[in-house]
């Protein structure tokens, strides 16, 4: 079972985590034509080694992160907010 | 009995507590400190087992672990388990275990007859023989099984409890002999937190069974030092009884513990095992080596054993494994079994060595006058029933050998040298190496985390293993980031120089020797099978095993493995690294069902949900069952009727007067923010942003791909908060998807989501006099019809509690969804109920409710699932065409806008039978499948309103050919039904009742 720092909680099982997907699609613009889309939601490289995953932390925060590991040897090298820093607690 | 092969001194066992133990009925006695195979041997039991495809008659070998034939069935009842090592098992009063593989008894046999016709069965045998025909192969397989006989698996239910445990340490050390016990108190000085573990129940390793002397020291002594040293850090946990089986990604390793298995059984709430799972910083492995047997003639029998494990039984445990020995070695560390085995006073005879060279100095120490037999191979072990005597022949070259010696003895030693225990280091994806010196795989690279010390190494001398865990240890406290303060102490002598190990990985054969030369004992593979197989063309080394089953079973090849290897390599005519090994995968020893388990079996497996209701309807002759993981009531039975009784007067009573469901499973979220009303606009196909505040509106969400993904109601409670709700088994999958817009694609929105499905309680009151019961159980609020049209909401008082009013209909009546907090559900179910028995009030279950939606044409999970769109199911109009939302774009491709797609219908049965549920539909009823079906039924039942078998279907261009008659078959029950397509609307198309 793999740890994954949450960049809220800190290293957590995996099992706290619903894992989504690949992480380094863009969501196109609503200009954008049904190829693109279609590419979007569909297309996938599944690379061997590194990659960027989409995981939840269903069971902790429930934030959605963004996980950078090694498919092939399981390393998982860092993990990130969606977009911006977390917020500073209000 | 008397345990006639037990010397009168000497050992490791308590000899005041005497225990008493069974094995196939007959009564025997131990010591406290024994294992069963120890116990076995000192009565003078010799056959203990038979062999697995031929039935051959076996005895124990080893001593531990790498045992591959004395394989028992320990305990009876709820407790019996099959495969057990007896080198394993520590005894205990009143044991029983009963011998494997034999029937009638051990000592007939009637399987062993396949010896006799063995050369029928190569390998490959099953394989070949069971192909034809096809069919029959679920005939022989039973038979096959119970000829092969692994032992029965108790038919009761486990009686012991599991547990599993989560630790975290900067150094695990695994194995307890010199390395390990060096590597822990050299870590364990520095503070740093370490797990020690070892698979035996004390710690020493080898040390325990070899008589080590380290100058004028036993070995021993510096065991119980050093284990003192350890005992008094607090930073140390030391586990025996607790085997490493696998290493995992991130330095996992899991160890199972035995914290029960030497006890009769274990003490009042204390756990029989326990899985740990250890995350270490740094691992030191220290796991050792075991003996490799030799292959020659009828190296199977009773009576050849691993010299090693005879060395350990004499110095363990005093056991005398045989009277008259030979030693047969192509290495020096056999020579220490034969001063093991005078120091008792049993004679050997010779030792034969293969080797040219002389053994080295402490070798020649060992053997005192014994006489050696130096370039001579054991070419076969004579005797019926177990070795009575072998023959030995001079080596001319790894081809030839000379001559003829008989030598009578009752038990052959043997040591064809050291397998470093790699398996872990093979799981963390570690290169091996194989060493020519010691014949065998070593460690061949440095994997991060994880330090390797000891005879894993390939270094057999004591106290070299001792100065390789020092070395480990302090390496491992260091990279934890720890400071290096007292190492573990190593006596200041030097290591006598041996004789190398000179491989011999099969001794040639007698002309017309005609004997079976086993590599693994386990499995029945002979050097023959594996030449069988080679020309066959099975070279890989996986295909080898596969086909041979070389390797496989319990002990998984652990003395047998490396030399199949080197015959293939030989066969091949390459070397043994240029063939490779087969992979090593955890378990590294077989784990209980049980230990896997621990507490999540049951209802443990996953979580039973109970709605705030539960109680209330468990009093009141609900009929529970499980939806999902949810506990609903289905129906509420009364004296004298049948479930389907029930239904129909439950749902025709909403009809006509009114009625009282739980529908606290739906799916509640709380939606707040200055952009909520945004954010809904994104997510659902429908508009939000010109829905006032204090109403509410029915929603449909479609996931990225155009296909529908949910629905429900939504309210906008105030200007800026909205509570929304989705279908209960979508409860988790929206939130989710909700946050993964709000937090990923949109972050630039405020809005903030809050799950509160578990914090409200939410009942439907549906009828015509729903308004009747509302308005007297309700305070603070007027709700006419003027105040509280439909689709509007509002809040109040009942019974004191705040409860949120939504005039919405699943049912198609008239009727009000009550959400309150949960706390208070069963005083607000009860206020109603209570207020309603003016009106006939009645509660109703989930088959009703489902009657009502049908009849309406309601959808649920059954039509949304997963491959419907908008369209679909009739809401074409309601998707948004100026503004974007989730999906859109995708549920305008060509395949899902075209025609020819299933479309949502209803049917009515033609002959008045039920329509079944999951039925294709098709156009004329004595089509044989396979067939084309234009649909399929997704849910049925009976109408009680229109007195009609009715149902939901999705067909074909279903929404053109409303009149036509088709058929509804079943392929699980045959059974065909003529249906009607008809709009799927069944009750009150124009939705009056519900407005009234």
């Amino acid at each position: 079972m793999l740890l994954i720092r949450c960049p809220w909680c800190g290293e957590r099982p995996q099992i706290e985590f619903t894992f989504k997907g690949d992480a380094s699609v863009e969501r196109p613009s609503e200009s954008a034509s049904q190829e693109e889309w279609y590419d979007y939601v569909y297309t996938r490289t599944n690379p061997r080694g590194e990659y960027t995953e989409w995981w939840h932390h269903t069971a902790g925060c429930r934030h959605w992160i963004k996980v950078h590991r090694n498919t092939l040897t399981h390393e998982v090298y860092s993990s990130e907010p969606p977009v911006h820093k977390p917020r500073e607690q209000e | 009995m008397k345990q006639s092969y037990r010397s009168p001194h000497g050992g490791q066992i308590d000899r005041s507590k005497l225990l008493k133990f069974k094995f196939d009925g007959k009564s025997f006695t131990g010591y406290l400190g024994d294992t069963l195979a120890s116990a076995l041997l000192a009565n003078g039991v010799r056959l203990v087992g038979r062999s697995f495809k031929y039935h051959r008659r076996r005895g124990i070998f080893g001593m531990g672990i790498e045992e591959p034939s004395a394989l028992v069935q320990l305990r009876t009842g709820a407790r019996s388990e099959p495969n057990i090592r007896a080198t394993e098992i520590e005894l205990f009063d009143g044991l029983e275990a009963e011998s494997q593989h034999c029937w009638p008894s051990l000592k007939i046999d009637i399987g062993s007859s396949s010896n006799l016709v063995s050369p029928l069965l190569p390998a490959g045998f099953y394989y070949k023989t069971f192909m034809w025909p096809k069919k029959r192969w679920m005939t022989y397989e039973h038979w096959i099984r119970k000829a092969a006989g692994l032992g029965k698996s108790a038919t009761e239910r486990d009686v012991d409890r599991y547990s599993k445990k989560y630790e975290f340490c900067d150094v695990l050390v695994i194995g307890g002999g010199p390395a390990g016990l060096a590597a822990a108190l050299t870590a364990g000085n520095s503070g740093a937190k370490v797990i020690l573990v070892d698979e035996s129940f004390k710690f020493g390793g080898q040390l325990k069974f070899d008589n080590v002397q380290l100058g004028d020291k036993a070995a021993l002594s510096w065991v119980s030092e050093v284990q003192q040293g350890i005992k008094e850090l607090p930073n140390v946990t030391s586990l025996v009884r607790t085997t490493a089986i696998g290493w995992y990604d991130q330095n996992m390793v899991v160890a199972l513990e035995r914290l029960s298995d030497h006890l009769p059984q274990p003490d009042n709430y204390v756990d029989r095992q326990r899985l740990w799972y250890i995350r270490a910083k740094q691992i030191v492995l220290a796991s050792g080596a075991i003996e490799r047997s030799m292959v020659f003639g009828n190296n199977d029998k009773p009576g050849v054993m691993l010299a090693s494990a005879v060395r350990g039984y004499a110095n363990q445990f005093a056991v005398q494994s045989g009277k008259r020995t030979v030693v047969f070695t192509n290495n020096d560390s056999a020579y220490a079994t034969v001063s093991a085995l005078n120091s008792m006073g049993v004679s050997v005879e010779a030792v034969v060595d293969c080797r040219q060279q002389s053994p080295g100095s402490e070798a020649r120490q060992h053997l005192g006058n014994t006489r050696l037999m130096q370039g001579y191979v054991v070419v076969r072990a004579k005797g019926k029933r177990k070795v009575r005597s072998v023959e030995v022949s001079r080596l001319i070259n790894h081809e030839t050998i000379m001559g003829a010696e008989r030598i009578p003895c009752d038990l052959l030693c043997v040591s064809g040298g050291w397998n470093p225990t790699v398996h872990l280091f093979s799981h963390a994806q570690g290169r091996l190496e194989f060493d020519d010196t010691i014949g065998s795989f070593v460690p061949g690279q440095k994997l991060p985390g994880i330090q390797v010390a000891g005879s894993i190494s390939g270094e057999f001398a004591t106290i070299e293993c001792m100065r390789q865990g020092v070395v480990a240890g302090r390496d491992a406290l260091l990279e934890a980031g720890y400071s290096e303060r007292e190492n573990a102490p190593v006596p200041e002598l030097t290591v006598a120089k041996t004789t190398p190990m000179q491989a011999i990985w099969k001794v040639p054969e007698l002309p017309k020797q005609k004997t079976k030369n086993f590599v693994d004992i386990q499995n029945d593979v002979t050097i023959a099978d594996i030449e069988l197989a080679f020309q066959e063309g099975f070279i890989s080394v996986e295909h080898l095993k596969r086909y041979t089953t070389l390797g496989m079973g319990t002990d998984q090849g652990r003395t047998s493995n490396v030399i199949g290897l080197a015959n293939l390599a030989n066969l091949r005519n390459e070397n043994i690294p240029s063939v490779g090994h087969t992979t090593f995968r955890p378990p590294f020893t077989p784990v209980s069902m049980g230990a896997i388990a621990a507490d999540e079996h049951g209802k443990q497996m996953g979580p039973l949900r109970r709605t705030p209701l539960h109680h209330w309807h468990e009093k009141n002759n609900a009929n529970m069952q499980n939806s999902g993981v949810w506990q609903r009531p289905y129906y509420y039975i009364r004296t004298g009727e049948q479930a389907v009784d029930s239904i129909n007067r439950e749902a025709r009573h909403v009809r006509s007067k009114v009625g009282l469901v739980d529908v606290s499973t739906l799916g509640k979220i709380e939606v707040q923010g200055r952009d909520a009303a945004e954010f809904l606009e994104r997510v659902y196909i429908n508009r939000w942003k010109s829905l006032p505040a204090g109403r509410c509106r029915y929603g449909l969400m479609l996931r990225e791909d155009g296909f529908v993904f949910d629905d429900g109601t939504t309210t906008r409670v105030s200007e800026n908060e909205y509570y929304m709700t989705t279908t209960t088994g979508n409860a988790g999958p929206v939130m989710e998807h909700l946050e993964f817009y709000a937090q990923t694609v949109w972050p630039d929105l405020h809005v903030h989501l809050t799950s509160v499905s578990d914090q409200w309680a939410g009942m439907a009151l549906a009828g015509p006099l729903s308004r009747d019961v509302l308005s007297t159980a309700i305070q603070g609020v007027d709700v006419s019809n003027e105040n509280l049209p439909y689709m509007g909401y509002t809040e109040g008082w009942i019974e004191g509690v705040d409860s949120r009013i939504f005039r919405v209909s699943f049912s198609g009546e008239l009727g009000y969804e009550i959400h309150v907090p949960s706390e208070y559900a069963e005083t607000v179910w009860e206020s109603l109920l209570d207020a309603g028995k003016k009106w006939d009030i009645m509660p109703y279950g989930l088959e009703a409710m489902t009657t009502l939606r049908i009849e309406k044409g309601h959808v649920v999970a059954s039509e949304l699932d997963g491959r419907t769109t908008a369209a679909d199911l009739g809401f074409e109009r309601m998707m948004k065409k100026d503004v974007e939302f989730i999906g859109k774009k995708l549920s305008q491709r060509p395949a899902l806008t075209e025609k020819g797609r299933l479309r949502l219908i209803g049917l009515v049965s033609k002959d008045n039978c039920s329509i079944p549920r999951g039925a294709q539909i098709v156009e004329r009823s004595n089509i044989a499948p396979p067939a084309d079906t234009i649909g399929h039924v997704t849910s049925a039942c009976f109408s009680p309103h229109i007195n009609k078998e009715i149902a939901l279907g999705l067909v074909k261009d279903g929404d053109q050919q409303f009149g036509r008659v088709v058929h509804a078959t079943s392929l699980l029950t045959g059974r065909s039904v003529p249906v009607e397509i008809v709009h799927h609307i069944f009750f009150d198309p124009a939705g009056e009742r519900a407005r009234a």
